[in-house]
C-alpha cells in the first residue's frame, strides 16, 4: 500500500509544492504591501477614497476566487490577447484578492485604536509623526498581526484551485503520481491524496496555531 | 455579446445555479448542525470526545475543500465506500463548514458572559435548560454576524465541485469556452450567476444580522 511513498513520488511532490509555495509566497507579500497602502488609504477621511476602497473590497468579496480565475485567464486571452500562463493569472488575481482583504484589516485595526490614544500622545510632546510611530503603529500591529496571518492560511490554501485553470501545481503532480502507479498498487488515490491533506495541514497549521498564540497574548 | 448564444444556453446555467443553491442549502444545514454538535461536546465537557471534535476542527480548517474533496471522491471507492458525487460534495462542504461554525458559534459562546450562564444555574434550570434557553439565544445574536460570514463563504466554496464532475456553474462556463470558444458570454453569465445568488443572500442576512442584534 505504502511502496509508492519512494524517493520519485516525493520529488515529484517537491516539486508540485514549490509551485505553490511560490505563489503564496508572491501573493502574500504583494498583498502585504498594497494591504497597508491602501488601507492607510482608507483610513484617511477622504469619503471619496473610502468609498472607492469599499466598493472594490465588496467588488472582489462577493465572487468566488475561482470565477475570478476564469474572468482573468480566459477574458484577458479574448479581450486584449494575453494569454497568460495559469500562474500568471493566478498571481493576478490572488495578489489582488489578497491586497484588498488585507487593506480591511489594516483599516479596521487602524480604527480600533481609541481616539484618545493619539490625544494623550499629543499631550505629552510627540509630535504626529512620534506618535504613529511609537504609539499607533504598535498598537494597531497587535491586532493586525493574528488576523494578517489567518489570512496568509487562506491564500495558501486557496493556491490549490489554481488547479481548475490548469496550473501545474501539488495537486496536479499528486494526479500525475496517481495515473502512473494506478495499476500496480490499487490503493495509490488514498496515499498521494491523503498525502497531499498532509502537507497542506502541515503548511497551514502552524501558522494557524501561531496566530492563536499571539491572539492570546495580546488581547 | 452573442444574446442569441446567451438564452440559448440559459437554462443550463439555471440548472447549475439551482445545483449551486442545493449544494449550499446543504451545505449550511449539515455544517451548522455540525458546529452545534461541536459546541455542545465543548460545553458538556464530554473530555474525550473534545479533543476528537478539537483535531476534526483543526484538520479542516486547514486543508483546502478542492483536495478534500478529491479524498473524499477517488480515495473511499479504493475501501469499497462508494459515494455519489452530490454526497460526497455535500459531505465535503459539511466537512469544511463544520469548522467554521464551531469556531464561530464558539466565539459566540465565549463572548455570553459567565454570570448569565450562573444565574441560570441558581434559577433552578438544569444545564441543558441553560444551553438551550439561555446562552444558546444570546450566542447566536452575537455569532450571527460570522455565521452569515460563513454561509457566503460555503455557497462560493461551491465553486470547486465542478472537479468532482457536477455540472455546477464554473463546470458550464468552462464546457461552453471549451467548446464554442463563447469566452465573453459565458464568463458574463458565470458572474450574472453568482452575482444573483449572492446579493440577494447577503442582504437578507444583514437583515437577520440587525434583528438579532440584542446586546
Amino acid at each position: 500500500m505504502f511502496e509508492i511513498l519512494n524517493q520519485d513520488t516525493f520529488f515529484r511532490l517537491a516539486q508540485g509544492l514549490k509551485v505553490t509555495l511560490e505563489l503564496s509566497f508572491i501573493s502574500v507579500l504583494i498583498s502585504l504591501v498594497g494591504g497597508v497602502f491602501f488601507g492607510i488609504l482608507m483610513h484617511s477621511k477622504n469619503k471619496f477614497l473610502y468609498a472607492f476602497c469599499r466598493f472594490m473590497l465588496e467588488f472582489v468579496r462577493i465572487m468566488p476566487l475561482i470565477v475570478w480565475l476564469f474572468v482573468v485567464h480566459f477574458g484577458l486571452a479574448k479581450w486584449f490577447g494575453w494569454h497568460l500562463s495559469a500562474l500568471g493569472s493566478s498571481v493576478i488575481v490572488f495578489s489582488i484578492w489578497g491586497v484588498f482583504e488585507m487593506m480591511d484589516l489594516v483599516r479596521s485595526s487602524l480604527a480600533s485604536i481609541p481616539k484618545h490614544q493619539y490625544e494623550s500622545g499629543l499631550s505629552l510632546g510627540f509630535n504626529k509623526f512620534e506618535v504613529y510611530l511609537f504609539i499607533i503603529i504598535p498598537l494597531s500591529l497587535r491586532r493586525l498581526l493574528p488576523m494578517s496571518i489567518n489570512l496568509f492560511t487562506r491564500i495558501i490554501k486557496s493556491t490549490s484551485v489554481i488547479y481548475l485553470i490548469g496550473g501545474i501545481e501539488l495537486i496536479k503532480v499528486g494526479q500525475q503520481v496517481i495515473e502512473l502507479n494506478l495499476f500496480q498498487n490499487s490503493y495509490t488515490a488514498f496515499v498521494i491524496y491523503g498525502l497531499i491533506l498532509l502537507i497542506y495541514f502541515v503548511l497551514c497549521y502552524p501558522l494557524s496555531v501561531y496566530s492563536k498564540f499571539l491572539e492570546k497574548k495580546w488581547s | 455579446m452573442d444574446f442569441d448564444f446567451l438564452i440559448k444556453f440559459s437554462p443550463m446555467f439555471i440548472q447549475a445555479s439551482w445545483l449551486t443553491l442545493k449544494l449550499a442549502i446543504y451545505g449550511v444545514f449539515f455544517s451548522f448542525l455540525v458546529g452545534l454538535l461541536c459546541i455542545g461536546v465543548s460545553y458538556f465537557k464530554f473530555s474525550f470526545l473534545n479533543t476528537i471534535c478539537k483535531i476534526y476542527i483543526e484538520f479542516s480548517r486547514n486543508t483546502p475543500l478542492l483536495i478534500q474533496l478529491f479524498f473524499l471522491y477517488y480515495a473511499l471507492p479504493e475501501f469499497g465506500i462508494h459515494l455519489s458525487s452530490f454526497t460526497c460534495a455535500v459531505i465535503g462542504l459539511s466537512f469544511l463548514g463544520g469548522s467554521y461554525m464551531a469556531e464561530s458559534l464558539r466565539a459566540g459562546m465565549e463572548a455570553v458572559k459567565k454570570q448569565q450562564y450562573e444565574s441560570g444555574l441558581s434559577l433552578g434550570l438544569s444545564k441543558w435548560q441553560n444551553f438551550r434557553y439561555v446562552i444558546m439565544p444570546q450566542a447566536l445574536g452575537i455569532a450571527m454576524p460570522s455565521i452569515s460570514a460563513n454561509i457566503i463563504f460555503l455557497l462560493k466554496e461551491t465553486s470547486v465541485v465542478s472537479i468532482i464532475a457536477l455540472a455546477d456553474l464554473v463546470y458550464v462556463a468552462k464546457d461552453l469556452i471549451g467548446l464554442y470558444y463563447k469566452s465573453n458570454e459565458a464568463l458574463f453569465a458565470l458572474v450574472l450567476c453568482y452575482l444573483i445568488l449572492i446579493l440577494p443572500l447577503s442582504l437578507v442576512l444583514n437583515r437577520i444580522e440587525k434583528r438579532l442584534n440584542y446586546v
